[in-house]
């Protein structure tokens, strides 16, 4: 890699001392920015800013009172984000969400999702939602409430779901995440197992799965755990 | 040892900076001549602010007023008192600023001690604010650090608006976000869409990871902010959760399943706290427990901190360097004497060196220091009307708008719940449910465009109400 581009009269502070090996270089996520003409210093005129500092800490010396501006809380880039995926939330009959904090909380809540159809027909299954104020550049952290015998989702709540970890992606948002989940409920998944036990009855007796699901909703023993009843 | 943001793409570069030139002096300075030493102090310092130049800023006006005036009337807060941070006291302190704060959360670790030089043995346990205020007050006569020992969350906005220039030393994307979004907060546009300097906050960010770091300018309004490039970070790794419970592969395999799911297994309830060093042996004990069974080598106590907390190796002359460079941007912001650097600078000292400046390019569209679209009310009108309004308005063209006001959510088109909870606001009027101020920002999410082109947005709208100058006088006697 040659030196920076900036002309060598602007005082530059980039500084080539040896050639690198491209991937040492620098992310390769920045590199399509340094495609575009690079100037080293900016040339708006941002002015000086001593002037304004000083008539600002005059003012500040004279009166210590409040510029007039609302003392509130401040909404993360996250939450707005968030705003516009629950207002264009467009889900199946099958799901529903709530607000355990009331309408001003959306960081917090749950979803309700109802099988119409599959092996768990019938049953109700709650998921709790945490998102983080970094929302979508860090996945919602997302647990099932109820105890459930399937293969994807252990006894402890924790879901195996591609989109939740290893595949999120900013562009993804929570309809996609729900529509995710009530996958997981038609289809369940023998090959990621997060319950190993149900997951090999799922591979090799899919008949005995299915009583085994029935008699976990209808709330009861299977092998050693209790589920409560969920239907 | 620190924790580590998901593999910044961030780095600096550094010229040398006056502050580095100038050894570290003992506070009890011997009886000499006090003007000399004075002298010597700031000689350097003198070389770039008493005389011009043809790469200083505009309007700049070299001579001793502007180094008093520095000293007198710059106020800069330092957020982070960790590797950067120490680095960052030290490095403005010499560089002639006598008016600073530094806020930080946590105490000191044994950890730190290797890096975070201006702390000792016997400090561990202190908030790292108080003990370097203190310790740099110590070496560098006539400065004043005022430390605060608590969350960035915890202070009010107007803490944060008395400050001239905001640099910050964090280790963490969410921390950033805030304060930009709280920079940003101060910014006010004109009628034309113009920022006003004087509502301008300008941010320093220095960033560091191993032998890599950043150092980036921001004035919001005039060059992106934090938010407008927030894409640029890599997603973090997380591995399947499958992988982790059936098919674990590697040592962070076995750590990660003993932190995920272990823990949760067992502890049911109480969650996992990583600066609790108990849990950590737990969670590195089971994941060794695993490791065997798998027949994975490498789990160690070490790996397994470095993978439950990010933690990467934190390198002391990398912090250094960074933020000579933020140091010197923000003596370059505050007077004037060089232009700044535009806009973001890398640094990446692995193999040999490399330092670049990009220039980052500002979202306009930004949620967060974009204009957004001025719209002027009467206060009488409703929520409703408001919400027609959008529609029909040229810039937005929004049918279908949901609105929310700061943290408050005014009207949900959906879900149905939401919706329900929030009609009646709809026959209210807009700048009663603004609580009344002349102005505001709301944003609104709907669909945009016009045919086949119509797509959901999310916008930022500037709210003025007619008629409605300032704070009016009863408000002023009702709040004092």
């Amino acid at each position: 890699m040659a030196r920076s581009p900036i002309p060598p009269e602007i005082l530059s502070p980039s500084v080539s001392i040896r050639t690198l090996s491209p991937k040492s270089q620098i992310s390769p996520l920045i590199s399509p920015l340094l495609l575009s003409p690079l100037r080293g210093f900016s040339s708006n005129s941002e002015g000086i800013m001593i002037k304004l500092f000083k008539v600002k800490e005059k003012q500040r010396e004279l009166a210590e009172n409040s510029n007039g501006k609302p003392p509130v809380k401040k909404q993360s880039a996250g939450e707005l984000r968030l705003h516009k995926d629950i207002s264009e939330l467009n889900l199946p009959k099958t799901c529903s969400i709530s607000f355990p904090n009331g309408k001003d909380d959306l960081m917090n809540f749950e979803v309700t999702i109802r099988p119409d159809d599959g092996y768990y027909l019938g049953g109700t299954f709650t998921f709790t939602f945490q998102i983080s104020s970094i929302y979508p550049h860090e996945a919602p952290k997302v647990k099932c409430k109820t105890k459930v015998y399937h293969p994807n989702i252990d006894l402890d709540g924790n879901v195996c779901l591609n989109i939740l970890r290893e595949d999120w992606k900013p562009v993804l948002n929570i309809n996609t995440i729900i529509y995710g989940l009530y996958h997981l409920f038609t289809e369940p998944n023998h090959e990621d197992p997060l319950n190993r036990e149900a997951a090999a009855v799922l591979r090799d007796n899919p008949k005995m799965f299915e009583s085994n699901v029935r008699r976990a909703m209808a709330g009861g023993y299977v092998g050693q755990t209790f589920f409560t009843r969920c239907i | 040892m620190r924790r580590h943001i998901p593999q910044l793409p961030q780095f600096v570069g550094c010229r040398s900076l006056v502050s580095h030139t100038v050894p570290l002096r003992s506070g009890v300075s011997p009886m000499a001549d006090a003007t000399a030493q004075q002298s010597s102090r700031s000689r350097d310092l003198d070389k770039l602010l008493l005389r011009p130049g043809h790469l200083v800023g505009p309007a700049f006006e070299p001579g001793a007023e502007l180094r008093d005036d520095l000293q007198k009337y710059v106020r800069i807060l330092v957020v982070g008192a960790g590797g950067l941070g120490c680095e960052l006291l030290k490095d403005l302190a010499l560089s002639g600023f006598r008016n600073l704060e530094v806020i930080d959360m946590d105490r000191i670790e044994v950890s730190n001690l290797n890096r975070q030089f201006l702390f000792r043995l016997e400090d561990v346990g202190k908030p790292k604010a108080e003990v370097a205020a203190k310790r740099v007050m110590e070496r560098v006569s006539g400065v004043n650090i005022v430390p605060h020992f608590c969350r960035i969350e915890d202070k009010e906005l107007e803490f944060y608006s008395e400050f001239s220039i905001i640099v910050l030393g964090l280790d963490s994307i969410e921390a950033r976000s805030y304060i930009n979004a709280v920079a940003c907060g101060f910014l006010e546009y004109d009628s034309n869409d113009n920022p006003q300097e004087q509502t301008m906050k300008p941010m320093v960010d220095g960033g560091t990871e191993g032998f890599k770091g950043h150092a980036r300018v921001i004035l919001p309004g005039m060059t992106p902010c934090f938010e407008c490039t927030i894409w640029l970070f890599p997603p973090q790794v997380k591995f399947p959760l499958c992988t982790l419970a059936e098919t674990p592969r590697t040592a962070a395999h076995c750590i990660e399943y003993a932190h995920l799911i272990k823990w949760d297994e067992v502890h049911s309830g109480k969650s996992f706290d990583p600066d609790n060093p108990e849990h950590m042996q737990w969670v590195y004990l089971e994941a060794a427990k695993r490791a065997e069974l798998f027949g994975i080598p490498g789990v160690t106590y070490s790996l397994t901190q470095g993978v439950v907390k990010n933690i990467i190796p934190a390198i002391a002359s990398t912090n250094a360097i960074i933020s000579a460079a933020c140091a010197l941007e923000t003596l370059k912001i505050a007077s004037g004497c060089s232009k700044t650097l535009s806009n973001y600078l890398t640094y990446n000292g692995v193999e040999g060196l490399h330092t670049k400046v990009t220039e980052f390019v500002k979202d306009k569209d930004c949620l967060v220091c974009g204009p957004g679209i001025l719209i002027e009310l009467d206060t009488s009108v409703t929520l409703k009307m408001f919400i027609d309004l959008v529609e029909d308005h040229p810039k937005l063209l929004m049918s279908g708008a949901s609105v929310t006001h700061r943290g408050k959510n005014l009207y949900m088109q959906a879900p149905p719940v939401l919706e329900e909870m929030t009609r009646s606001n709809l026959s209210l009027p807009l700048f009663e449910l603004m609580d009344k101020f002349p102005k505001g920002i709301v944003h609104v999410t709907g669909t945009a465009g016009k045919g086949d082109k119509r797509q959901s947005c999310l916008r930022k709208l500037r709210v003025a109400f007619k008629g409605v100058d300032g704070i009016t006088d009863t408000d002023m006697a009702g709040g004092a």
